[in-house]
């Protein structure tokens, strides 16, 4: 079984988030760049199948040479070649064709990917994948199990969950439940030293097609301050989100 | 040129989002200079569109749309797309729009753009405010292709009644063959699910276990609303993934959010920005949760919530 698991490169979720060049560019000062968490979560499920049913793991990321050391994390933890598509990450739609182009002449039998990235929030490039690629789509995937030729997926859905089955080959949009919190994997320090032989491809990109395009950031309106209730006068509480906020 | 509203359903029922799907996209249109064209599934009674501008509603009756399958519907949606010659179409934040507008996506060639909160701040070039950084930020965007896919973040633009009358046509979609097979579907019922909820009552650490839950629960029944978790009780296994809200859990746009017993972590306030209000009550006083609240209370949960749950049953009485 061949697995190709989609890395993004974002900043860690505790990061102050802070624009420059007038408000058209992110930050990046000071910025702890991490594997994407839903992208990691596919990762580690990935090692599973490595370790239980012989997978190969390949990890792919379309960004500039700044991602690499992301990239050299996955492979520390145990994945056994990256990919680097050599172009700043344009859209999702960029992304995802430039995967779509590189798994046409280079099969898998699974693609993992984050069901979002924590950055831009496009929740898209699994799906364009499988639409570029007509390959089998499952996203918000809390659990997989595969025998044979076919795929066994739980999904996330409003108020509950379903089970589906289909055939690979299978892309999903991963998130925590593939696994917990308590099972990704901190490189140890012979899997740092294994990394630095395995092969980093970084390869040209494709295209140049995107359809959208970020232009300007904003952050929130600070906000007022809390108006603080004491416990002893909930029925103000009441009145307040009667009246003021009129949610009651 | 027209926009396409799609609306969903559920058990032949048009879904509480679909009014604000349409309010938006009949502005949308109005700006545009063009038409709204309304798109049901396997609904019966359209009528209650008519109160948010619909005028044109297209219906899709099949027992291929009973069961979600995102490759059918979205190639269905193209197909009614196309055929009104959509230049613009304009989906719900639900997970299964989610799921599904990707595919839409490809199929029509269309640039697509989620979490977007505002109508377009320019036609030419196409511009959109969505947020991003997971709420932390807002981006102006553009869409530079002919079609173009809006996800409307919910309770981002409301719902706008505009009194109308519609004429309904039947529309005879062809339907893919289903390469994935739903085998069960496991759904709390009777209970408000986060998506639907107008108020979200959410614990945290603070409620020290799981056998104190009866707390959010009896909250969340006398407000009609959904429960949810932070991250760490997710963790601990002392409440269902399902319920952990925020960065890496579920995106929260209510009305109402309370906040029980919950520090307020970024990653966890991240997750919940986009609801409207928001309620503390927490016992520590530094916890980071009171700086992003609108409002709170310092207090101990056993106590403080018990006796708002008599005070909103008494609320309540009264106001009904």
């Amino acid at each position: 079984m061949k697995i190709l698991v989609c890395i993004s490169h974002v900043p860690d979720t505790t990061s102050k988030i802070n624009f420059t060049d007038e408000n058209k560019v992110f930050d990046n000062q000071g910025v702890q760049f991490v594997i994407n968490p839903n992208d990691e979560f596919g990762l580690t499920r990935a090692m599973w199948f490595k370790e239980k049913q012989n997978a190969i793991i390949d990890v792919i990321n379309v960004g500039a040479s700044n991602t690499e050391p992301t990239l050299r994390k996955t492979l520390a933890i145990g994945a056994d070649k990256a990919i680097r598509i050599d172009s700043e990450p344009i859209d999702g739609f960029f992304v995802a064709k430039q995967i779509a182009d590189y798994v046409s002449s280079n099969p898998y039998d699974l693609i993992i990917a984050g069901r979002e990235s924590i950055d831009y929030n496009g929740g898209m490039v699994p799906g364009l994948i499988a639409g570029l690629t007509k390959t089998n789509f499952i996203t918000n995937c809390t659990n997989i199990e595969i025998e044979n030729n076919s795929a066994t997926v739980e999904r996330e859905i409003d108020g509950g969950k379903e089970i589906l089955t289909c055939d690979l080959p299978l892309i999903i949009g991963g998130q925590k439940g593939l696994v917990e919190e308590s099972d990704l994997r901190i490189p140890n320090m012979r899997g740092i030293m294994q990394a630095r032989q395995k092969p980093l491809e970084v390869i040209a990109c494709s295209s140049s097609d995107s359809k959208t395009k970020s232009i300007k950031f904003h952050k929130p309106t600070p906000r007022e301050e809390v108006k603080l209730v004491s416990p002893d006068n909930l029925d103000q509480l009441i009145d307040m989100l009667h009246n003021e906020a009129k949610v009651l | 040129m027209s926009v396409l509203a799609y609306v969903e359903s559920s058990n032949g029922k048009i879904k509480k989002n679909a009014f604000e799907i349409v309010s938006y996209s009949y502005a949308l249109a109005k700006q545009l200079g063009i038409k709204m064209v309304v798109l049901s599934f396997n609904v019966e009674n359209n009528s209650e569109l008519n109160n948010y501008g619909a005028t044109t509603i297209i219906k899709v009756s099949s027992p291929e749309l009973d069961n979600f399958d995102a490759q059918i519907r979205s190639n269905v949606i193209s197909q009614v797309a196309k055929s009104i010659n959509a230049s613009h179409v304009v989906v719900s934040s639900s997970v299964n729009s989610r799921y599904m507008t990707p595919l839409l996506a490809v199929e029509l060639e269309a640039g697509y753009l989620s979490n977007v909160v505002e109508l377009p701040s320019s036609l030419s070039p196409f511009t959109i405010k969505r947020t991003s950084f997971t709420n932390k930020a807002f981006c102006d965007a553009t869409i530079n292709s002919d079609i173009k896919i809006i996800g409307l973040s919910s309770n981002s633009f409301g719902i706008i009644e505009n009194q109308t009358n519609s004429s309904e046509e039947v529309f005879n979609a062809t339907f893919l063959d289903r390469k994935i097979t739903l085998k069960s579907t496991e759904k709390v019922s009777g209970k408000i699910t986060i998506a639907d909820a107008d108020v979200v009552v959410s614990g945290g650490r603070g409620l020290k276990g799981p056998e104190n839950w009866n707390l959010i629960e009896d909250l969340a029944e006398t407000l009609g609303a959904a429960t949810a978790c932070s991250k760490p009780v997710s963790d601990m296994g002392w409440r269902p993934h399902s319920e952990h809200v925020g960065q890496t859990g579920k995106p929260v746009a209510t009305n109402l959010y309370i906040a029980i017993g919950i520090s307020g972590a970024i990653q966890h306030l991240a997750g919940v920005n986009s609801s409207k209000v928001k309620v503390v009550i927490n016992n520590d006083p530094e916890a980071p949760f009171f700086k992003a609240a609108d409002y709170g209370v310092v207090g101990d949960a056993f106590d403080v919530v018990p006796r708002l749950i008599e005070k909103l049953k008494a609320f309540k009485a009264q106001n009904s």
